[in-house]
């Protein structure tokens, strides 16, 4: 279990009004799921991902991350599990402007612990995993959305987190753009990452093997498709999103690589 | 707590900031700039005049001692007499004997008057009555002739001794010894030729060192051509320099032997050495520069604010930075650290090209002529001291700026705008 948590509650205070933006989330991620979060805007998705990214800590219940109870963690250590557990990849891309592919890759090695050595062939190497190596000297600038969003992905990954948050990262993308960052999602996805996608793209959504459907801040639906074999079927283009209850009954297996 | 190579690559950062920003970051730091710039120029220009004077007091001779009269201060001044207070020749007599940390002396007594030789006719000479021993202790050797003997002194003889310049302001001979010139009525022997006096910044002939027609004459002389109250001081050349408290305490327990003051008496002349007067001047030196660096520190004080400015806008323009730079792991300590870094390296920048515009300030200073600022230069502590106070600078002003990037909260600053 990478994720577990138990009655999750956030209120947020506005003046003298508490909005209630989560209220009472109970969730498994298990290693190797590649899980979309979705739900209209106020359904409380980017609440939920921010607690699970270790940004924000809830107000109410319990977020073990793999096995650490997260409400005990100082800011210090927070940014610590940020740095060596979760990547992130956002909408709009978040590069440095003046820094090279290469120096947005190493970003979060500065604030490693540890030795700093090969940290350049670890970010090259990160740049090979989302195809983007005859890029690397190149400034965000230089680049396409799509290459700027592989190179975010490719410093979310430096690290090997243990898991790949990503909020709506198409979202400032075209659907050609699209499927082919997708694919790059699949990829690592098929290499064993654990990923988590905060969308409200169907298509997106299409992608990966469990679904959570978010309302009013409470899990109103969560379902595993049959992502695995769909993948191979219909090639990435709409497919069926096969439905199978999730918590409730051991649904087969049938998402991830063998591996 | 943090890799040390974070600092290298915030520097760098810092760095880079600066130069996109060149021409913010250069009326950031003008405040800076000048400070620096002026006070290592003040301090060039004080370490330059301080250097000058020292060397001045010492070709003078630090170890020169001069006693003369003193009216005690605070009391009535009718209760002591010119007679009373006034040097007198046993004295001279007494301390020529009974001191002996004191190496030489000669009394000095001035005349004024005309002077001629031949035809040749020069108003308001200095005239100066002398022991043989001034010329050791003036360190102003005769180029001609013979000094003064006892028998000249013991005799009160009319023989003189000419400066250099008089030959030819007088229009005497090349070889004057042996002439003859008339002062005050009087007959006098050319017996030598003193060399001119050094160019000097003391003295009563400063601009004019050395080119006025100066007479010497045995002391006693000097004397008998006075009345009998005449006015002397004496100037005495100590074994050492070092020796010049010691010297002080033999005349003054000689003179108040002489004068039969009892303990309770305050002296009733002046005994002052040249260190006193070097302590001095080195106390007002040091005086100027602490107000000179005073002023100084307030201008960068004031830099400190656009510093400050310059820091802040520097955040609020870099939220979403600072937020992607937290959420891919950075402490609020590291974010703390990179502003600061950035505040410091900003103001260390602003403190190297002033003193750049110092030295040059310095090097202008060494060029203007009879300014007595040959020697000016930065010294090595002022330089160190400059970078301190602007590491201090960044240090203070950049820790609101950087406490307020540090507190940023990590999704907020990912959704500023």
């Amino acid at each position: 279990m990478i994720i577990r948590t138990q009655s999750l509650q956030k209120i947020y205070r506005v003046g003298v009004e508490r909005i209630h933006a989560l209220r009472g989330i109970d969730l498994e991620i298990e290693p190797n799921e590649f899980v979309a979060i979705m739900g209209s805007s106020g359904s409380g998705k980017s609440t939920l991902m921010n607690i699970l990214g270790c940004l924000d800590q809830p107000t109410a219940g319990r977020y073990e991350l793999a096995g650490r109870d997260t409400s005990r963690m100082s800011s210090r250590e927070l940014a610590q599990a940020r740095n060596e557990q979760i990547g992130f990849v956002f909408q709009s891309f978040e590069l440095l402007p003046r820094m090279t592919a290469l120096r947005n890759v190493e970003l979060p090695l500065i604030y490693a612990r540890g030795s700093w050595r090969g940290r350049r062939r670890k970010a090259r190497l990160a740049l090979d995993r989302v195809g983007l190596s005859d890029r690397i000297h190149h400034r965000p600038n230089q680049l396409s959305g799509g290459q700027k969003q592989r190179v975010a992905i490719a410093r979310a990954i430096l690290n090997n987190p243990a898991i790949l948050f990503a909020d709506e990262p198409t979202g400032n993308l075209d659907s050609a753009t699209t499927r082919e960052l997708m694919k790059v999602f699949e990829a690592l996805h098929d290499e064993g990452q654990t990923i988590i996608v905060v969308t409200h793209e169907t298509d997106v959504a299409a992608h990966c093997s469990r679904i959570i459907q978010l309302t009013d801040g409470l899990i109103s639906s969560d379902l595993k498709t049959g992502n695995g074999q769909a993948r191979t079927q219909v090639d990435g283009d709409r497919p069926e999103v096969v439905v199978a209850p999730a918590a409730a009954s051991p649904a087969p297996k049938t998402d991830g690589s063998p591996r | 707590m943090i890799n040390p190579l974070f600092y290298l690559q915030a520097i760098l950062l810092a760095l880079g900031q600066i130069w996109v920003n060149k021409t913010r970051s250069f009326l950031t730091a003008l405040g800076i700039i000048i400070g620096v710039a002026s006070v290592t120029a003040v301090i060039a220009a004080l370490s330059g005049l301080k250097t000058k004077v020292l060397t001045e007091f010492e070709a003078f001779g630090a170890s020169k001692m001069f006693i003369l009269h003193d009216r005690p201060p605070g009391i009535d001044s009718n209760k002591y007499s010119w007679s009373q207070i006034r040097m007198k020749i046993p004295e001279l007599e007494a301390i020529s004997l009974h001191c002996p940390s004191i190496e030489r002396l000669t009394p000095i007594t001035g005349l004024g008057g005309t002077v001629e030789a031949g035809n040749e006719t020069v108003n308001g000479v200095g005239v100066t009555g002398i022991w043989p021993a001034w010329h050791k202790i003036e360190n102003r050797n005769l180029i001609m002739g013979r000094p003064f003997t006892m028998i000249d002194e013991k005799h009160a003889r009319q023989v003189c001794i000419i400066n250099d310049t008089s030959i030819e302001k007088l229009r005497l001979d090349k070889d004057p010894v042996n002439d003859h010139l008339i002062f005050k009525g009087r007959r006098f022997l050319i017996v030598g030729v003193v060399e001119d006096k050094a160019d000097s910044m003391f003295g009563a002939d400063f601009g004019a060192g050395g080119t006025e027609v100066e007479l010497f004459i045995p002391f006693s002389t000097a004397a008998k051509m006075q009345s009998p109250r005449f006015f002397f001081m004496i100037i005495a050349q100590l074994v050492s320099p070092e020796v010049a408290d010691e010297a002080a305490a033999e005349v003054k327990f000689t003179l108040r032997k002489m004068r039969h003051l009892d303990p309770g008496e305050p002296d009733t002349f002046r005994i002052e050495a040249m260190d006193k007067y070097i302590e001095q001047f080195k106390g007002l030196a040091a005086g100027i520069t602490a107000i000179a660096g005073g002023i100084v520190g307030i201008s960068l004080l004031v830099g400190g604010v656009g510093i400050m400015n310059i820091m802040l806008v520097s955040v609020s323009e870099r939220t979403r930075e600072i937020g992607l730079r937290k959420a891919v792991g950075a402490t609020p300590a590291a974010i703390l650290m990179q502003f600061l870094l950035e505040a410091i390296t900003l103001c260390l920048v602003g403190g190297l090209i002033g003193l750049g515009i110092g030295e040059l300030l310095a090097l202008g200073l060494t060029m203007i002529p009879d300014a007595g600022l040959e020697e000016a230069a930065i010294p090595m502590w002022a330089v160190v001291m400059s970078f301190a106070f602007c590491a201090t600078v960044g240090v203070t002003f950049g820790m609101f700026p950087a406490i307020k990037a540090a507190r940023l909260d990590p999704i907020d600053a990912l959704r500023h705008e």
